[in-house]
């Protein structure tokens, strides 16, 4: 089904009967007493597997001069030890920046050098130690601000854009912000490490592994391994959290296959959690340049974004000054993008790329500005709302667009009335109390999907689609829209995912999967409905409702209308250009409270709380679980989450979680978050958008404003940590 | 994980004895310290003496009027025994500050007072560390120290003792009770029992080969407003960034010791001699002689602004 003009027309998922309303997950019973297995769980596919135990890089950057194996061979229950030298000949994939398999060429510290191979997890870790690897290492590059220089404009993508005249504008405006702001490597900390268990059958090789994205996984897995895409199949029903970490297949997956083929059997391999933030990729850190001038009515004139990055050779940049080509008007405008070499490991997407990190400047400046204009933030930004992609002018309209009425409903909600603007005027106690604001704002991308949708002789409907559920709520919200669409209760539906073998979707990454995918579903829901209508003899007019096919005074039950094999079709939906006629995204306020210790300096938030419109919310209970989730991590990339690199070895010492900070429970207060009523009939045929990353997206920013509110300390380096505010209070 | 042989003890004497017959020997405890070190091979005992079965898991009165602690009491139980958080409630309120109700359920009395440092070089195999592989150099001295020591630092060395416990146990002027082979005792007040890196690192504690610790005893209890502050930037479930354990007494004197800024608990009799004096004048007593690294400077001013909070909490 082509997706090429709006869905003006009233369709079977605007009855929301069963879209659009909460439910519990279909999979929560098999989550909660264990029977969904992950990866490294599923023994049972591959019995006899033998363990995989990665050896790191010790070094960032250089060459392996030799590997002595001997050792670990001999060590008991060893059965081979996988490397460059012995693994074949391998291509890089185009999802990888460096090689999962290292050698002669070290690209980075943790970098797979070897696969140990043992009959039991133990032994092939503790034979790991005795791999002994020769280098010599080159200099590290670790340091973004040295390197800043250095930086060169990215090729491919869009890095720069420009509109108007910037520096005149700049110039002659009434009240100027021209500041720079720092945010650090961030680490995805998904609770499922990457894991894998490969087995080949002749040239044919299964993967149960943990993946958001099957059919790049499939791609990428062929490419490596220089075999044919139809000899490669992967299944990852359950995932643990992905974040952006498992978009694509990682060392845990082509070691595994690697490992494999050495032995002749199955071959299990995950990373162990201080291995991930090396051997992995993680968000880049930033350096950015915000200049925002305007007039006293607080209209921007001029705004212009900078953002440094770095990454591994031919990698990519942190695209942070995305939402600043969108979010507020401006005649006056420019946005670049640099990029550095830095010996850190890959560089890559985590939850919300570009905007999770460009808020946090964005925002914090915005704040400064409404200051400076002695102006109350949410009206800054209302009086900057455009309706308009303000870089190509009125010609590109947004989709849909709510900014102004989420601000508006969510200082309500929150109470922002009461916010006294002077900072450090609230006290509670031993606490500095102050509020904070920022804007939520993250694109909507939609992704072509296919779905394989089935009716069988009883009436039970059954969808298999490649997409994935990463703990976002896809199995509940795929089975609503078949419900939804087929007319039957949820119950009257089977959601089976991740598998290559049934149709590709467009998986979940970039807040894309749960619009895309159901659009998918629905694609293919209405080919059956017609093909179940014929076969029963219906016109168009068809209803489906309660199990069964009604028109006029005549009804057919889906299973009889099905016939005695069953009736099973496969379509998918095919996004035209209605997001280049269209500016597509998301929107939302964010507000933050919060407590800074008057002695110590530590943060503590007391709540939290925004508006957001995302289109349709498909199931309100999920897309909140999805929304608390990220602003829970927009707490983690305020106050703590920060992966210190080391210049001088070029690798991110903090690598476990014990000393990786994300916040905990104490860390996280009250949450309130409400969905203001929308329909975009531009973005898909589910008048839906995406919701899992827009949750992020600013409130890193309200917090870090709030801060400001409570305790009159600016601090422009993320993350917040007690250290600068003291400092700033002294 | 190195392969290990086990065997459990019978007896603390028993215990002291094989560890003395086997210098690649470990006690296992509670393990939630040496089973993440083992698995990183950062520790690689050839053998596991388990004593966790030698009735060392009771909270006594003793004949002075203080307290018994045997080694194995879990962090959990010595935090909740009702006369520990009464008489000495220092000591409860740290204990509950640290780690996570997980952890602190298998966490024992003495392995809390051996656990080792979580210097992140320390944890890295591929790291220069004098305390993991003794004279291989210190890789946190230039690079990110911000958690570690501020003062008794060495050129060697500059790890932190990451213990909330001990902490506590410093200010109450616990003693750690010992036994060796022979069944012979030891006490060593806990001021004699963490040491400072100096050029052994790898040294941390006085105890002697084959020595097993059995408890640790209160003094009787002092009474006074007690209160252990732990300040870092998650709400919980984090080492201290600095952590201030005090008992300030109606007459003004008091006693101070200091977490997450040194190689051990730190305290300065000099320090608790000016306690009437003031938050600053026992910061500064304390601090005297610091030498921390451009990262983690702060926690001198940070201890200050603390123990004026610590002052004013104890007024109020």
């Amino acid at each position: 089904m082509k997706f090429d003009t709006p869905a003006t027309a009233l369709n079977p998922i605007d009855q929301q009967k069963v879209i659009g309303r909460s439910h519990d997950r279909i999979d929560g019973p098999a989550k909660v007493t264990g029977t969904a297995p992950y990866a490294y769980e599923r023994n049972g596919m591959a019995p006899n597997a033998a363990y995989g135990w990665i050896v790191g890089s010790a070094i960032a950057t250089g060459r392996i001069v030799s590997i002595d194996s001997r050792d670990a061979l001999a060590a008991p229950g060893v059965l081979k030890v996988v490397t460059y030298e012995n693994a074949g000949k391998l291509a890089k994939a185009k999802n990888h920046t460096a090689h999962m398999l290292a050698g002669p060429m070290v690209e980075h510290y943790d970098q797979a050098v070897a696969l140990v191979v043992a009959e039991t997890f133990e032994q092939a870790r503790d034979a790991a130690k005795m791999v002994r690897v020769q280098y010599t290492q080159g200099t590290p590059k670790g340091d973004l601000a040295a390197q800043k220089d250095s930086a060169i404009k990215p090729k491919g993508g869009k890095p720069d854009t420009a509109v108007g005249d910037f520096a005149g504008a700049f110039a002659r405006s009434a009240v100027k912000v021209d500041e720079t702001y720092t945010t650090p490597d961030h680490s995805h900390a998904m609770m499922e490490p990457h894991a894998t268990i490969a087995s080949w059958t002749g040239d044919k090789l299964t993967l149960w592994t943990s993946n958001q994205m099957i059919d790049w996984a499939v791609g990428d897995m062929a490419t490596t391994l220089m075999i044919p895409r139809e000899n490669v199949r992967v299944d990852s029903p359950f995932i643990g959290g992905g974040f952006g970490g498992k978009l694509w297949v990682r060392s845990d997956a082509v070691m595994a296959a690697l490992g494999a083929r050495a032995v002749g059997r199955p071959v299990k391999v995950t990373l162990a959690r201080p291995q991930i933030m090396n051997n992995t990729t993680h968000r880049p850190a930033t350096i950015q340049r915000l200049r925002i001038g305007a007039g006293k009515d607080g209209r921007i004139d001029a705004i212009a974004h900078e953002v440094w990055s770095g990454d591994l050779e031919g990698g990519s940049p942190e695209t942070a000054a995305n939402a600043t080509r969108l979010l507020y008007r401006g005649e006056n405008r420019m946005t670049s993008h640099r990029l550095a070499v830095l010996n850190l490991g890959e560089g890559n997407a985590m939850r919300a790329p570009g905007e999770a990190v460009g808020l946090l400047a964005l925002e914090a400046a915005m704040d400064e500005l409404a200051e400076k204009l002695n102006m109350d933030p949410v009206q800054l930004r209302i009086v900057n709302d455009t309706q308009f992609d303000p870089e190509k002018g009125e010609s590109r309209p947004f989709s849909s667009r709510k900014l102004v009425e989420a601000l508006k409903v969510g200082a309500d909600r929150f109470g922002w009335s009461k916010r006294n603007p002077k900072p450090g005027q609230v006290r509670d106690g031993k606490w500095l109390v102050g509020m904070g604001m920022a804007s939520a704002f993250r694109d909507n991308v939609t992704m072509d999907s296919g779905a394989r949708v089935g009716v069988d002789s009883k009436g039970l409907v059954t969808v298999e689609t490649d997409m994935t559920d990463i703990g976002t709520g896809t199995y509940t919200i795929i089975a609503q829209t078949a419900a939804e669409m087929m007319g039957v209760p949820l119950e009257g539906v089977v959601v089976k995912l991740g598998d290559s073998r049934f149709p590709a979707s467009a998986g979940s990454g970039g807040q894309w999967g749960a619009n895309s995918s159901t659009a998918g579903v629905y694609a293919a829901c209405m080919t059956l409905r017609t093909q179940l209508a014929q076969k029963a003899g219906f016109n168009a007019d068809a209803t489906f409702a309660d199990g069964k096919i009604t028109s006029g005074n005549r009804s057919v039950s889906l299973g009889e209308a099905a016939g005695a094999t069953g009736t099973v079709v496969t379509d998918k939906i095919e996004f035209g250009d209605l997001s280049k006629k269209y500016a597509q995204a998301t929107f939302g306020s964010h507000f933050a409270e919060v407590g800074v210790d008057m002695a110590t300096g530590e943060i503590r938030v007391r709540r939290m709380g925004g508006a957001f419109a995302a289109g349709r919310i498909l199931n309100p209970k999920s897309a909140r679980n999805q929304v608390i989730g990220a602003m829970a991590m927009g707490v983690g990339a305020a106050l703590m989450e920060d992966a210190v690199p080391d210049p001088r070895f070029g690798y991110f010492v903090n690598h476990d979680m014990a000393e990786y900070h994300v916040p905990v429970h104490a860390d996280i207060p009250k949450q309130d978050v409400f969905f203001l009523s929308e329909l975009d009939e531009k973005s898909s045929p589910m008048k839906a958008k995406g919701v899992g990353e827009l949750g992020i997206c600013g409130a890193g920013a309200a917090i870090a404003n709030a801060v400001y509110n409570a305790c009159g300390v600016r601090i422009r380096d993320y993350p917040l940590t007690l250290d600068k505010v003291i400092k700033g209070m002294a | 994980m190195k392969p290990f042989t086990y065997e459990r003890a019978d007896s603390a004497k028993a215990a002291a004895a094989a560890i003395a017959a086997n210098p690649n020997a470990k006690f296992i405890a509670g393990g939630t310290n040496l089973l993440d070190l083992m698995k990183l091979q950062i520790e690689t005992p050839a053998h596991l003496i388990d004593v966790n079965h030698l009735g060392l898991d009771k909270v006594e009165k003793t004949r002075d009027g203080g307290m018994r602690i045997g080694a194995l009491v879990r962090n959990t139980d010595l935090a909740a025994d009702r006369t520990v958080r009464r008489d000495y409630a220092v000591l409860s309120r740290a204990l509950v500050s640290g780690a996570s109700g997980q952890l602190r359920n298998k966490a024992t009395t003495a392995g809390n007072l051996l656990q080792r440092t979580r210097c992140p070089y320390f944890y890295d195999t591929t790291k220069p560390c004098n305390k993991r592989q003794p004279g291989s150099g210190c890789a946190a001295i230039g690079g990110y120290s911000r958690s570690l020591a501020v003062i008794g630092v060495s050129d060697q060395c500059i790890a932190t003792h990451p213990s909330d416990m001990a902490v506590a146990m410093r200010v109450l002027d616990a003693t750690v009770e010992t036994v060796n082979p022979d069944g012979a005792k030891r006490m060593i007040p806990i001021a004699d029992f963490h040491r400072l890196p100096g050029t052994t690192p790898n040294i941390e504690t006085s105890l002697q080969p084959g020595e097993f610790i059995t408890g640790v005893t209160l003094p009787k209890p002092i009474g006074g407003m007690q209160i252990y502050r732990k300040v870092r930037d998650r709400a919980s479930y984090a080492f201290a960034t600095i952590s201030i354990a005090t008992v300030l007494q109606p007459d003004g004197s008091g006693r101070f010791a200091f977490g997450g800024v040194a190689h051990k608990p730190w305290r300065v009799e000099a320090a608790d001699a000016r306690a009437s004096q003031g938050a600053a004048a026992v910061a500064t007593a304390a601090f005297a002689g610091a030498n921390p690294t451009a990262q983690n400077a702060f926690k001198v001013p940070l201890v200050q602004r603390t123990l004026a909070a610590v002052f004013t909490e104890a007024k109020a």
